[in-house]
């Protein structure tokens, strides 16, 4: 019974990241139709950027600011040298183009930091007691704290003018334009954004596992799954399906090895694309 | 419209085949090897190239044909002493075909960038089954197995020389070629481009898209395994790393730097690549990815049609 | 016919424009003074929808310009158009159908240089004309009738403080008593010193609004009238048009 609960606060956990993690990818890909291959690697090196900075001010807070700006600035830079240009063309270029970006970044960070993985320390220790274990403290924070972020995004699009010309160019991006909505900058931000947050998932999720050049993979693949189970471009949809794999995975590591728990959310894309392609969270279309 | 034969093209195919034939005698083994390995990786970009440059659909997913075809080969020759090369090629054929089957189910029922992420998903599936079940596949560690003779059951047996297991591959990988490049341009080869320049007016026009696609990559997977057996053979061991997306990706760039829809493109792609990477690798180690990707990416925005597009259509008639 | 020596407001000069390898216009012309109302009449196909979509920047014409105030337009990207001054109601409406009344109108409203008041004056301006809009303010876009999409097209345009409205088959699919109004906004536009380039199928509303018309055929201008002419003498009307 205890281990269910754990297992259910560890999936939650899991899942806020995810789930910040996977709206910028839904955000990016509901209003510019890219596909983000280089998702992860942004997660990563937001991480990165969060254990160098550490190491200069001690403080995790300001790496978690820091790490989201610079991360953000790096993918208006890649949004406009790489995306921009492919504007119009088949949206399957983007997904070569930024695979290609994703391959340059995780070598890069690989070159720069080398191999051995790096230790990036929680900002707040300490554990309570939930049944005979020591939960800690700083996992309910990260919960928190992607609920938080997600709940700004999330604000930030529904009111606001900025979130008025998003939302109007994600439905036409044509007729945004006509209305003087500067769309090449709505989607140089929008990529920023969506990079940022991406950033911010890897620094908070640092402390939990090692900070190295390959733990971007595993969260593009996991965002992409979530994306399409929730609803691609649909943000409530996409942070539901977070939640709801990281649970399914959680439970499933009770029995079987983690490594094989990631089976859940291939089988769960595959039902989803087989039943209900448009998403299992999303209302049904009139 | 007849077909002009284009003395061009042949000539070139000749003097192309000539010079891969002779390279076992010219080279030294080091190099010789590093050919062959062009060759196959270049059959399994090719048959990649079935799908992304004629039907239309970017597999992530190649992994899983070639390792599929790759362990298939090896089970047979484990399984059967002594190990037996028919055997081992409608081995790794089977395991690649089944993996199509399944693949080729979902193809038939996404589009454009749902199907290239679950052709991804896929791959990671397989990768993880076998990363995981160790006792069949062995895990991490994978399966060392004998190289066949060259030959049929109970009519002769010949032990493969480097050299001649060279040419085996050669020949396999030129037949393969010379078929598919059949196929593309049959009528059946013009449906796929068809249905990759428009699918709706395709479907319209009356065309049962589905059983193309399912076709397409039944084809594309199997001789995706093909190149998995030849690797298999080729280096007398099977590991999960082959079934990893790295090498799915790694199709993707291969057909993208050489040209899509050229058939020859992928493979010319392979080498471009693969010399890359061994010129790249001498100066900067295990960075050499770093301006391979910049170079890819570039490519992708200023030179989408590839090393060999520009003879796409030399090449496709 | 325009008085000479005053520029046009905007002067299309010469425009080949093409869809893909579709050659759509064969070098059009044409003028809109300050603060008039042209009428654009002509069959379906003949490129009336694709000349607005060159002069809102939408489409780029591979030959000839477009002038705004005489200052050269032509590779100006849309968004910058409507900033400076160009509104746009294309043919099938295209509000936001997931935005609030308000918050498509506040795409065109929410401008940093413009001062609340101005804002308020604008928005009282549009519930003026429109008054269903205000009561639908905080109703998503795409739960209004077709007539009222029309009405938010054309206020959403008008919170751009536009120099002059591009109307694209504004009474297509409307009731006869829809057409009146669209006929009267028109009117209160053009006192409103708004000039309009109005494409239309329907004949008599447009004779009646516009002060001059010109006709297309297969990708050119072919005739170019004051209205009051064509209102007396329809013959051109039935050769061009058969109506």
């Amino acid at each position: 019974m205890e281990q269910l609960v754990v297992q259910t606060l560890n999936g939650i956990v899991a899942g806020m990241i995810l789930a910040l993690v996977a709206s910028g990818l839904t955000l990016i890909f509901g209003i510019m139709d890219v596909v983000n291959f280089a998702h992860g690697e942004l997660f990563m090196l937001g991480a990165y950027v969060g254990t160098t900075t550490m190491v200069v001010t001690h403080n995790f807070w300001v790496a978690l600011v820091v790490a989201a700006v610079t991360i953000a600035l790096l993918g208006a830079v890649i949004q406009i040298t790489t995306l921009r240009p492919l504007l119009g063309r088949d949206p399957l270029t983007t997904i070569l183009a930024t695979f290609g970006v994703s391959l340059v970044l995780q070598n890069y960070a690989l070159w720069q930091y080398g191999p051995v993985p790096r230790k990036l320390s929680e900002p707040i220790t300490g554990h309570f007691k939930l049944f005979d274990l020591e939960y800690p403290y700083y996992r309910i924070a990260i919960a928190v704290l992607s609920a938080a972020i997600i709940g700004g995004l999330y604000l930030f699009l529904k009111y606001g003018t900025y979130g008025i010309w998003i939302r109007a160019t994600t439905q036409d991006r044509v007729m945004a334009s006509a209305m003087g909505i500067p769309v090449p900058l709505v989607h140089v931000a929008v990529f920023a954004i969506g990079a940022g947050m991406a950033a911010a998932s890897g620094v908070l999720f640092g402390p939990l596992i090692g900070v190295n050049h390959a733990m971007g993979t595993d969260w593009t693949l996991k965002a992409f799954i979530v994306v399409v189970v929730g609803g691609m471009g649909n943000l409530g949809g996409s942070i539901l399906a977070s939640i709801f794999i990281s649970l399914l995975e959680a439970y499933a590591a009770l029995w079987v090895s983690p490594s094989q728990a990631v089976i859940v959310s291939f089988v769960a894309l595959i039902l989803t694309l087989l039943i209900r392609p448009t998403g299992l969270f999303v209302p049904t279309p009139k | 419209m007849t077909r002009r034969p284009d003395v061009a093209y042949w000539t070139g195919f000749v003097v192309v085949l000539a010079l891969l034939f002779a390279a076992p005698l010219v080279l030294p083994e080091f190099w010789r090897r590093f050919v062959t390995e062009i060759l196959i990786w270049g059959l399994l970009a090719m048959s990649s190239d079935i799908l992304i440059g004629y039907t239309g659909m970017i597999s992530f997913g190649h992994s899983a044909f070639f390792g599929l075809g790759m362990y298939g080969a090896a089970a047979a020759l484990l399984a059967v002493a002594p190990p037996n090369l028919a055997l081992a090629l409608v081995s790794g054929l089977v395991g690649a075909a089944i993996v199509a089957a399944f693949v080729a189910y979902f193809a038939t029922r996404l589009r454009d960038i749902y199907f290239s992420i679950t052709t991804l998903v896929f791959s990671q599936i397989f990768y993880v089954i076998i990363f995981t079940w160790t006792d069949v596949t062995g895990g991490e560690n994978g399966l060392t197995f004998s190289r066949p003779n060259f030959g049929l059951p109970g009519w002769f047996s010949i032990p493969f020389t480097s050299d001649s297991l060279h040419w085996f591959v050669l020949a396999v990988v030129t037949g393969s070629y010379l078929v598919l490049r059949r196929i593309t341009q049959s009528p059946f080869g013009m449906v796929l481009q068809a249905i990759r320049e428009n699918e709706p007016r395709t479907r319209a026009i009356g065309y049962p898209v589905e059983r193309y696609k399912i076709v397409a990559v039944m084809l594309s997977g199997l001789f995706a395994g093909l190149a998995g057996v030849l690797y298999a053979l080729q280096n007398k061991f099977a590991a999960p790393d082959f079934v990893f997306l790295v090498i799915s990706a790694e199709t993707v760039i291969y057909n993208v730097m050489g040209g899509v829809g050229t058939l020859v493109g992928p493979i010319a792609g392979a080498a471009f690549f693969l010399l890359l990477r061994e010129g790249l690798s001498r100066f900067l180690t295990e960075y050499y990815l770093i301006p391979v990707g910049l170079i890819f990416t570039a490519m992708v925005i200023f030179v989408p049609q590839g090393l060999l597009g520009f003879l796409k259509r030399r090449l496709n008639q | 016919m325009s008085p000479p020596d005053t520029t046009p407001l905007v002067r299309v000069d010469g425009i080949h424009t093409y869809y893909g390898k579709s050659h759509i216009l064969h070098g059009v012309s044409l003028d809109v003074q300050a603060g008039e109302v042209v009428g654009l009449l002509g069959r379906n196909g003949v490129g009336k929808s694709t000349t607005l979509k060159t002069i809102m920047g939408l489409v780029h014409p591979t030959e000839g310009t477009v002038a705004l105030e005489g200052r050269p337009i032509t590779r100006l990207p849309a968004h910058r158009l409507a900033r400076l001054g160009i509104g746009y109601v294309p043919e099938d409406r295209r509000i936001f159908r997931l935005l609030t009344v308000m918050e498509n109108l506040r795409t065109g409203l929410d401008r940093h240089d413009v001062p609340e008041d101005r804002k308020r004056g604008l928005l009282d301006k549009a519930y003026e004309y429109f008054p269903v809009l205000a009561e639908r303010r905080a109703q998503a876009g795409g739960t209004l009738s077709g007539g009222e999409q029309q009405m938010l097209a054309i206020a959403r345009a008008m919170m751009l403080e536009p120099k002059i409205i591009l109307l694209d088959e504004p009474t297509e699919g409307l009731m006869p008593r829809m057409v009146a109004q669209i006929s009267a906004i028109i009117d209160a536009l053009h006192r409103d010193g708004v000039a309009i380039l109005l494409v239309e199928q329907n004949v008599p509303l447009t004779l009646e609004t516009s002060q001059r018309v010109y006709i297309m055929e297969k990708g050119v201008v072919r005739h170019h009238a004051r209205a009051s002419e064509l209102r007396h003498d329809d013959t051109v009307i039935h050769q061009y048009l058969g109506v």
